[in-house]
């Protein structure tokens, strides 16, 4: 009795908790090709009520009328591009997942390779100082430049 | 000197950087539309659905566009600071009303009066998406030329009103006069 009445409880709190998860499951395109589009879109833009969420995340109502948005200009035959640029337009760049390299960013985009540049000529220059140290010092023997 | 030199000017730039990263909003998105047409609509008013709001309407004046809804607890925070700019009469305040219900929108009004001049009725939530908005209360300031020169996102207080808002509409209007 005790242990069906269990197994019973269980089994609607998985069911009622599988239906909180669940986000625009419903397929908003019959067309495979176009639902993938739909989706991996969805992926790509952040939804600025719950941010850190994608709008294919959220089911906050300013998701709900982004995905809407989404939905009836893939319909309407809009490319990818122009759908971003319709949200970039309203929400401006931080609706991007993926940012777009722009003037305004451009620093943090070439950080990484000016870092490892600086980091090349710095390593360069240790490494030729430390060689011309030893040309010097030879009675420093093998050691020097060592703690 | 150099071997410290350099990385304690490093670690000041640093510091620095994340001092104003760690003090700024994360929740403000600066809106792209600034500088930028208002973009334009035609909605029913809340009031009468037959008597249609439109922005085009608005052209040759300053005026303000506040979004709010009766789900909204900023909007009711605003609410007596934007009836106390309403009897000023600087602008107009045109409300938006965003995704509501009509009837819970209407007693709002009544209840707590009303500071608008006149308000549209964006039941779809479209016109709010054109305009960037993401979170009620938001305030827009669109210029005489229809640009948008100004966003607050959050509730408005009169600090807000008097510091941001009121130098720019005189601001506009200055250059308006000086055209013609």
């Amino acid at each position: 009795m005790g242990k069906i009445f269990r197994a019973v409880v269980l089994a609607g709190l998985l069911a009622w908790g599988g239906h909180a998860l669940a986000i625009d499951t419903e397929a908003a395109f019959d067309d495979p090709v176009l639902q993938h589009r739909y989706e991996s879109i969805n992926r790509e833009l952040r939804c600025l009520v719950c941010q850190n969420q994608t709008i294919a995340d959220s089911n906050a109502t300013l998701a709900q009328d982004l995905r809407r948005e989404v939905r009836e200009m893939i319909a309407a035959g809009k490319t990818d591009d122009e759908i971003r640029d319709f949200m970039i337009e309203r929400y401006g760049d931080f609706v991007l997942y993926r940012p777009r390299m722009t003037a305004q960013n451009f620093l943090l985009w070439a950080a990484p390779a000016l870092l490892l540049l600086i980091a090349a000529v710095v390593l360069v220059r240790v490494v030729r100082h430390r060689a011309q140290e030893s040309d010097i010092e030879p009675a420093d023997g093998p050691e020097a430049g060592q703690p | 000197m150099l071997k410290y030199g350099i990385p304690l000017v490093l670690a000041v730039v640093l510091g620095v950087f994340l001092t104003i990263g760690l003090n700024r909003d994360p929740r403000y998105v600066p809106s792209p539309l600034i500088g930028k047409p208002a973009p334009e609509f035609t909605l029913p008013s809340l009031q009468d659905a037959s008597y249609p709001v439109s922005s085009k309407e608005l052209l040759g004046q300053p005026w303000v566009l506040n979004v709010w809804g009766t789900w909204c607890g900023g909007c009711r925070q605003e609410h007596d600071t934007l009836l106390m700019i309403a009897r000023q009469r600087t602008v107009p305040i045109v409300g938006l009303n965003w995704k509501d219900d009509n009837a819970a929108a209407q007693r709002w009004l009544q209840q707590l009066g009303n500071p608008y001049a006149v308000v549209a009725e964006d039941r779809e939530g479209r016109t709010a998406i054109d305009w960037g908005v993401y979170g009620a209360p938001e305030t827009f300031l669109i210029g005489p030329d229809g640009t948008v020169l100004y966003k607050h996102i959050a509730p408005m207080t009169m600090e807000v009103w008097n510091t941001e808002f009121l130098p720019r509409i005189e601001a506009s209007r200055a250059a308006r006069g000086s055209q013609s």
